[in-house]
């Protein structure tokens, strides 16, 4: 060989913190070993960890924050260099690290903050600590089993983080703020108030508006009490200084780097420092005046650096990439508080108005910051009570103008859920025109079922959309009026669909005449029949269509397919994640030619082909079988649809691969009866284009893996969903759905979705979370195991109905003849065909009678 | 089997028309009959069969034979009904009366069952 392929380029990391590593990562998905050499230096024996859990590091068991590995680093060809860098050389580009010099094409500052410690007098004294390596905490917990007491200097973010690992360590745990309140560059007086009255009240003193002085320190070399300018003291025998960061720029600085006045490593939008060849990320860096002293803008940073190094080392073309200063909003649980702060929340903004809302009752603050005229959303505090962070944010970064009095953002929901709704005379049933008060007085007057309301008042007797709201005002209100409310299936089950579940699997049963014998009266009705079927489907998945089941299920389950107005059906093939071929769109498009169907693209990402006689569905299914095709289940109280956008794969801003996550989750929970019908979207980033928090579960793409929401909906009543956990790998998304799917299969009530089924949960969501997550109940295997039984019984039922002739005969139109019903006439609109309107129906002759 | 549920008056002779085989109904549900171009939903329910029009009052829709069967309770006597698939409107299987409004009904039909087979007669 000639041909020598030159070394690749070099590009040096110095630091190995979470935005190094995050930089390193960046690095090596866009460029393999052969395109780019990396190396690291890190000063730590430890490669990066997570330190936003470091307080994690004090419980039992102690978790794994480890980001990065040896081998790790070494599978993907990141070589690693331990020991402090001591020079850089900008003119020969080089590194040298203890005696070695390393020379690069592009080198990146990653080297991060360190703790500020004031220059006050004792602070070299036996038992003062900062908090910021795992070794700075090993150190605490060895001192604090020899301590009574323990002072943290400092009331903001970390520090409370201090004091709330103190308090685990059994110390008696004080907070000293300089500030007038704590938290002082989130919050503001009140809502720094808040949070003081409910930390106080876990036993944390907290001292404010108190400048440290002094430290003294005893005959043993131990600190022992701090003195503040105000002449008052306080004793201690341990003491974490967290009174915030100064940037590690002494390298930089030594190596003739541009640095601000404060400190910091100047950087541009690009983030290259002064030298060309330099970038900086991170907490050593200043971007704009201005130093990020949390994670998510480091990881920005990363991102933006890791694209322009590579452009610039030719490894990467296109535009350059830019960091244009980062959202500060944040929201996290501070000593078990929640504490949410985002855009302009301290109402900087001239002329900026406020409203909130404190209350010392229930240890809330919130408050909303809104443009002069009151249109728009700034930012925003909250304290106590982070429920509506995600909304809130999502207002202020949207700037969607307000349409609601602003009060209405920070009034909490009324207690047990609104099952009334917030007016006083809402409007129930919009086709009827039926307010609240014409219900509530028809159940004073006496109707005591849902029947007799839609008699006497004609509401639910339209769309039937608002039959749910019917059931839940008649519940309010006869608990209002103080009668038994019975949860019963219907008259023919004296039982409510989660008693019927419990008892149905533990005696067994798998037919309906098994269950009606046993626990049913009469002949059961359209009510209870469905519901048993439902429940029988969801324990022992058998097909819906066999012979012992084909008299409980409702038309749609009974034909497979969606009856319509005039009684044909509607078919729909499932399309896993919304992905689908060019064959598969040809064939599809091919069935609905030779079976003249009209076609409609759902808001659920399938292909709805409508129009279908009864006859004909067999033969429609045979044919899209054969291209690849199954049953979307959209007849069904099952999943429906997992809708996602093109994630990562595809999308500039996307972060992770939703379509591949989307297809799996469908695949796996296709089939699973319900209490009400399910859909899910994944979303590949937070601009959400899968709309997966209008969803009964939702996934969302976060930098770290993925959130998951549950119980949501579109509907009469629409819901966000709500946040279940965060930054899950894809393994744990699936667990979590399981279990959570499962749960609610079980426990809900016949035809309540998850939002309802969530509000009404004796403890709502903390409850979900203790037994779907902490395993509180000990059902989590057991709820996984049901899931795998389910997701192995899977057989698809289009399949099943078209290959067995008894089950074929059922749709044929007549018993006694082969014509067609002469009911269903077509129209023309838009070149497809439709139903004809009822009543203006053409009498047709009969074709092909019988007699 | 001989079940005459909804006799009609001696004096008038229906006609009757074989339909199917009873083992052509699956207990519980119903099929569709073409009689005399007029359509028909027949029901074997617990042991009985019932015949009513085919056609949902409510919405025009031919649909009846796809609804779910089921019994009620109406001064203290259980009765057999049938309520339509599309909007779930209930009908007595024996009388045809809409359990929602009684000045609406579904037409009945005599049945009849000889040796296996289901015979419909005309309209009363």
């Amino acid at each position: 060989m000639t041909n020598r392929t030159p070394p690749p380029p070099h590009v040096i990391v110095i630091g190995n913190g979470m935005v190094g590593h995050r930089l390193v990562e960046q690095l090596r998905a866009q460029a393999d070993v052969h395109t780019l050499r990396v190396t690291v230096v890190s000063e730590e024996p430890r490669l990066a960890y997570d330190r936003v859990h470091l307080s994690s590091h004090f419980d039992d068991p102690r978790p794994d924050l480890a980001l990065a590995t040896e081998a790790g680093y070494t599978e993907s060809g990141v070589e690693v260099v331990y020991g402090k860098a001591e020079h850089v050389d900008l003119a020969a580009r080089t590194v040298t690290v203890d005696g070695r010099t390393l020379p690069y094409d592009a080198a990146v500052f990653a080297t991060g903050s360190i703790p500020f410690v004031p220059p006050l007098p004792g602070r070299f004294a036996k038992g003062v600590f900062v908090y910021r390596t795992l070794d700075d905490l090993d150190a605490i917990r060895e001192a604090a089993a020899h301590a009574t007491t323990g002072v943290v200097i400092g009331g903001g973010l970390l520090g409370l983080e201090a004091a709330g690992a103190l308090r685990k360590l059994g110390l008696d745990t004080h907070v000293v703020e300089f500030a007038p309140h704590l938290m002082p560059a989130q919050l503001d007086a009140e809502g720094g108030a808040t949070l003081r009255r409910t930390i106080e009240a876990m036993g944390i003193g907290v001292h404010v508006s108190k400048a440290t002085t002094e430290l003294t320190w005893n005959a043993a070399g131990r600190v022992s009490s701090l003195a503040f300018a105000d002449g008052t003291t306080l004793e201690t025998d341990l003491l974490v200084f967290s009174a915030g960061i100064r940037p590690r720029d002494d390298l930089a600085r030594a190596s003739g780097l541009d640095v601000g006045e404060r400190g910091g490593i100047r950087i541009d939008d690009t983030g290259r420092t002064s030298d060309p060849h330099v970038y900086a990320v991170g907490e050593c860096a200043l971007h704009d005046g201005r130093i990020y002293g949390l994670v998510a803008p480091g990881y920005q940073m990363a991102k933006v650096t890791a694209t322009n190094v590579l452009r610039e080392l030719g490894v990467l073309s296109g535009e350059p990439a830019h960091f244009r200063g980062a959202d500060l909003s944040t929201k996290l649980k501070l000593l078990g508080v929640e504490v949410g702060s985002f855009g302009d929340a301290k109402g900087v903004t001239p002329g900026s108005r406020s409203v909130s809302l404190s209350d010392n009752v229930r240890g809330t603050y919130s408050k909303v910051v809104l443009s002069p005229d009151g249109k728009a959303v700034l930012g925003g505090l909250l304290v106590g009570d982070t429920a509506r962070y995600s909304d809130l944010l999502d207002l202020t970064l949207s700037g969607t103008p307000l349409t609601v009095p602003p009060e209405t953002l920070i009034v909490p929901p009324l207690p047990g859920g609104a099952a009334l709704p917030a007016s006083a005379d809402a409007l129930i049933c919009s086709c009827e025109n039926v307010r609240t008060s014409a219900i509530c007085s028809a159940i004073e007057g006496g109707a005591r079922d849902v029947a007799t309301l839609k008699k006497c008042t004609s509401a639910g007797t339209g769309c039937g959309g608002c039959v749910p709201s019917l059931h839940g005002l008649l519940q309010t209100e006869l608990r209002r009026l103080g009668e038994t409310v019975t949860n019963h299936v219907c008259e023919h089950y004296a039982y409510s669909r989660q008693e019927l579940f419990d008892v149905i699997r533990v005696k067994g049963h798998t037919t309906w005449d098994e269950v009606l014998a046993a626990h049913g009266t009469g002949l059961g009705c359209e009510v209870c029949k469905p519901a048993v079927a439902s429940i029988l489907a969801s324990l022992h998945n058998e097909l819906i269509v066999k012979p012992q089941h084909a008299p409980l299920q409702d038309t749609n389950d009974a034909f497979l397919a969606n009856i319509q107005k005039n009684g044909t059906y509607s078919v729909m093939p499932r399309v896993p994640g919304g992905e689908i071929t060019a064959e598969g769109l040809i064939a599809i498009g091919a069935v609905a030619k030779k079976f003249g169907l009209y076609c409609k693209i759902t808001g659920g990402q399938r292909i709805d082909l409508l129009g279908a006689h009864r006859d004909d569905l067999p033969a429609i299914w045979e044919d899209l079988i054969a291209a690849g095709f199954e049953s979307g289940h959209a007849y069904g109280k099952s999943l429906r649809t997992v809708k996602s956008c093109v994630g990562s794969t595809w999308c500039r801003y996307g972060v992770q691969d939703s379509t591949s996550l989307a297809v799996r989750l469908e695949l796996r929970y296709r089939g699973l009866r319900s209490p009400h019908k399910l859909k899910s979207g994944v979303s590949g980033c937070t601009r959400e284009c899968a709309e997966a928090r209008s969803k009964d579960f939702g996934i969302i793409a976060t930098e770290k893996g993925w959130n998951v929401y549950v119980g949501g909906n579109g509907g009469v009543t629409p819901k966000h969903a709500v946040l279940l956990a965060g930054d899950l790998s894809e393994d744990e998304v699936v667990t979590l759905l399981d279990r959570y799917l499962m749960f609610y299969v079980r426990t809900a009530d016949r035809l309540q979705r998850t939002s309802t089924w969530l509000e009404n949960l004796d403890g709502g969501l903390e409850y979900l979370k203790s037994v779907i997550m902490d395993d509180r109940l000990g059902l989590c295997a057991e709820l996984e195991a049901e899931m795998a039984r389910h997701v192995a019984s899977y057989e698809d039922e289009w399949a099943a109905a078209v290959n067995d002739p008894s089950i074929r005969a059922r749709f044929r139109t007549f018993v006694n003849s082969d014509a067609r019903d002469d009911g269903v006439q077509w129209v023309d609109e838009r070149g497809q065909i439709r139903p004809a309107d009822y009543p203006q129906l053409t009498p047709l002759p009969m074709a092909g009678g019988d007699d | 089997m001989t079940l005459l549920p909804s006799a009609p008056p001696s004096s008038v002779q229906p006609t009757w028309t074989p339909v199917c085989a009873l083992r052509d109904i699956l207990p519980g549900l119903g099929v569709c009959a073409l009689v005399r171009g007029e359509q028909v939903a027949v029901f074997h329910v617990a042991g009985q069969v019932y015949a009513v029009g085919n056609r949902d009052p409510y919405t025009g829709a031919n649909v009846m034979s796809r609804g779910l069967t089921g019994s009620y309770t109406r001064s203290g006597e259980t009765r057999v009904k049938v309520a339509s698939p599309l909007l779930k409107h209930a009908f007595d299987l024996e009388t045809g009366e809409s359990l929602d409004d009684p000045a609406t009904a579904l037409p009945t039909y005599p049945v009849r069952v000889e040796g296996g087979d289901v015979w419909i007669g005309s309209a009363v």
